[in-house]
C-alpha cells in the first residue's frame, strides 16, 4: 500500500439545502505534487477548505496520516504539520515583508512568550529570512507587506505558508491573478517546494497543472469526476467533455 | 539627521520606557499644580492599558470603567474595611479587576467588532450596578469615602503621603513599572501575536495561533493594567466616586487613545495628557468646557486621525 498523508472519506459539504459537496473520497499520497481541479462552481474552493480545516464537513470524515482530524479547530492544524495559502491574498498588510514570515515562524515555538525582546530571537529571525530568500522577497524585508506587488504577495504567503514547517502544503490558486510571468515564477517555485514536501494544490486553468502534476484531482458540480494521473484524466471522456471541451484545448 | 536632537531622538526610541521615565520625572514642574500632573498620570496609565487591547490587538472596547472602578473600589475597600496596608490593597485591587476581566473577556471575546462594543458596554454596565447596589460596602452612589493616607511605609521609610510631591512620586514609580511591563510585552513575541490577529485574524489562525485564548489574554492583561491605575487613583483622590464605573468613564478611555494616537506606545498617554489640560484650562473659561473638548475631538479625528504622537512620529520621521 501507498503511504497516504491526507484523505477524505465521503466527505460531503451542505450550506443550507445546497449540496456543494457529494460523497468524496481521496487519498493524496505522500510526496506526489497533486492538483484539484474543475471549471467555476465545481465545489474545489469547499474541498480545498475541508482540506485545511477551515471549516468540518457535513458527512464523512477527514484523516491525516490515519488520524481522524475532522473538525480539529483551524490553529491546530498549523501544529500537526499541514499549512495553507488563501486564494485570495491573505497577510498582515500593516505589518513588514520581514515581520509577516518572523510571526508566522514564531508561532512553533513562541505562542504564549510575553517576556523575551523579539530581536532576541536570532533562530527564528534567521529562519525568516532564510524564507523570504527562498520565495525570493530577500530585498523588500522592511516594506510594509500591503505596499508589496500582486505577485510579491502570493510569494510573501507561500513563504508564511512554509514557516510552519509544513509536511503538506496546500495552495489555493496560487496564481490566481497573476501575469504570465509571475505565473511562469510561482509555478517554478512550486515544483521546488514539492521536491521536500507534498504538495496539494487547486487551480482553475487545467493546462498550467497538466505538465507538473503526479496527481490529478478533477470535480465537477460537487462530485468526484476523475482521479488519476495527468494522462488518465487527460484521456477520461467525461473530463474531456465537461472541462476540456470548455476551454478548446 | 544627525545632532543632539537626533541623539535624543534615537535614545527614545531605544529606551522608551527610561525616556519616558525622564521626562516624568520633571513633569510636575510644566503643570500648573501637582494633582494635576497625578491625574495624567492616573488616566495616562489608564489610557495605555486600554490601549493594549485597543491599538494593539484591535478590540474595541466600551467597558473598560469596570476595570479602573474595579481596581479603585478593590483598594479602597480593602483600605477602609478591612485596614489592610496600602501596598496590599492595590495587590487585591489588581486581582479584583483581573478576576472581573477574566470573566468579561470570557464572554465578550465570542464576539466582533459592534457586538464586542456592545458586550462589554452591557457587562460594565453590570458591574456598575451591583457596585452600586452594595451600599455597605461601597457607599453607593456617595462613592467610597474614608480612604485617609496620611503617613505610609515604603520599604523601611516611612513617608508623608499628604505632601503632593512625594504622593507624585510614589504613584509615578508604579506607573513606570507599568509601562516598563507593557513595553516588555508589546515588544515580545506575543506582542507581535496581538498585532497579527489586528491586521488579519483568520491568517494568525493559520499561522497556528489560538486566536480567542491570545485575545482573551491581552483582555485580561489590559484590566489588569486598567485595575493598577484604578487603584492609583483610589490612593490619589481618597475616594472613590461611582463615576469611575460610569460607561463615560469607557468612553473617556476611547478618547484618549484616539486624540493621542491609538496603535503607538505613548500615544494614549499623550492623549490623556491633552485631554485633563485642555479641560483644566477650558473649566475655568466656560462651564461649556465639554463642548471644547468635543470640538477638539472631531478635528483630530476629521484631520488627524493619527492623533497627536502619531502625528508627531509621522513628522519627526519625515525628517
Amino acid at each position: 500500500m501507498t503511504d497516504v498523508i491526507l484523505a477524505t472519506e465521503g466527505v460531503s459539504k451542505q450550506f443550507g439545502k445546497f449540496i456543494a459537496l457529494n460523497n468524496i473520497s481521496v487519498a493524496f499520497e505522500r510526496g506526489k505534487l497533486a492538483a484539484i481541479i474543475g471549471p467555476n462552481g465545481a465545489g474545489k474552493s469547499t474541498y480545498f477548505n475541508i482540506l485545511s480545516g477551515a471549516y468540518p464537513p457535513t458527512g464523512g470524515r477527514l484523516l491525516y496520516r490515519g488520524r481522524d482530524v475532522t473538525g480539529l479547530p483551524q490553529h491546530r492544524f498549523a501544529h500537526i504539520g499541514i499549512a495553507k495559502s488563501f486564494q485570495i491574498t491573505n497577510i498582515f498588510p500593516k505589518l513588514s515583508a520581514f515581520e509577516n514570515v518572523r510571526v508566522a515562524v514564531q508561532a512553533r515555538h513562541r505562542r504564549y512568550d510575553l517576556w523575551t525582546a523579539r530581536e532576541s530571537l536570532t533562530e527564528v529571525n534567521d529562519r525568516a529570512r532564510e524564507l523570504l530568500t527562498m520565495v525570493g522577497l530577500d530585498r523588500m524585508d522592511d516594506r510594509a507587506a500591503e505596499d508589496a506587488a500582486h505577485g510579491e504577495q502570493r510569494a510573501l504567503e507561500i513563504a508564511m505558508a512554509l514557516a510552519s514547517e509544513p509536511d503538506l502544503l496546500l495552495l489555493d490558486e496560487p496564481t490566481a491573478g497573476m501575469s504570465p510571468e509571475e505565473t511562469q515564477v510561482m509555478m517554478r517555485l512550486i515544483v521546488k517546494l514539492s521536491e521536500t514536501r507534498t504538495v496539494i494544490l487547486v487551480e482553475h486553468k487545467m493546462k498550467l497543472v497538466m505538465g507538473i502534476c503526479e496527481r490529478i484531482v478533477v470535480l465537477h458540480h460537487g462530485e468526484l469526476l476523475a482521479d488519476g494521473t495527468p494522462a488518465e484524466v487527460r484521456s477520461n471522456t467525461d473530463v474531456k467533455r465537461v472541462y476540456l471541451g470548455q476551454e478548446k484545448s | 539627521m544627525s545632532g543632539p536632537g537626533a541623539t535624543i531622538l534615537g535614545f527614545g526610541a531605544r529606551h522608551r520606557v527610561g525616556a519616558a521615565a525622564l521626562f516624568l520625572a520633571v513633569f510636575p514642574w510644566l503643570m500648573p499644580y501637582e494633582a494635576l500632573a497625578v491625574n495624567i498620570l492616573v488616566l495616562g496609565l489608564y489610557a495605555v492599558g486600554f490601549n493594549l487591547l485597543f491599538g494593539y490587538t484591535g478590540l474595541l472596547s466600551f467597558g473598560h470603567s469596570a476595570f479602573l472602578g474595579a481596581g479603585a473600589y478593590g483598594c479602597g475597600i480593602a483600605l477602609v474595611h478591612f485596614q489592610i496596608p496600602w501596598f496590599g490593597a492595590i495587590v487585591i485591587g489588581v486581582a479584583l479587576a483581573t478576576a472581573i476581566a477574566v470573566v468579561m473577556g470570557y464572554l465578550a471575546i465570542r464576539t466582533r467588532g459592534i457586538y464586542f462594543a456592545m458586550v462589554t458596554l452591557a457587562l460594565s454596565q453590570c458591574v456598575y450596578y451591583a457596585f452600586y447596589q452594595a451600599v455597605g460596602l461601597t457607599g453607593g452612589e456617595n462613592g467610597l469615602r474614608g480612604i485617609n493616607l496620611s503617613e505610609i511605609g515604603v520599604l523601611t521609610l516611612k513617608v508623608d503621603f499628604l505632601n503632593p510631591t512625594v504622593k507624585y512620586y510614589l504613584i509615578l514609580a508604579f506607573v513606570v513599572f507599568a509601562l516598563w511591563l507593557l513595553s516588555r510585552i508589546l515588544a515580545s513575541p506575543f506582542g507581535a501575536v496581538l498585532e497579527a490577529i489586528r491586521e488579519n485574524e483568520s491568517r494568525a489562525r493559520a499561522c497556528g495561533y489560538n486566536v480567542e485564548r491570545t485575545k482573551l489574554l491581552a483582555f485580561v492583561l489590559s484590566g489588569a493594567f486598567c485595575g493598577l491605575a484604578g487603584t492609583l487613583s483610589a490612593l490619589h483622590l481618597s475616594i472613590v466616586p461611582i463615576e469611575t464605573l460610569h460607561y463615560t468613564t469607557s468612553g473617556q478611555a476611547v478618547m484618549m487613545a484616539l486624540l493621542g494616537g491609538m496603535g503607538t506606545f505613548f500615544g494614549p498617554f499623550v492623549g490623556a495628557a491633552a485631554y485633563l489640560l485642555l479641560g483644566d484650562v477650558f473649566t475655568v473659561l466656560t462651564s461649556h468646557w465639554q463642548l471644547v473638548l468635543g470640538i477638539v475631538f472631531v478635528s483630530f479625528v476629521l484631520f488627524f486621525p493619527k492623533g497627536i504622537w502619531g502625528s508627531l512620529l509621522v513628522w519627526a520621521g519625515r525628517r
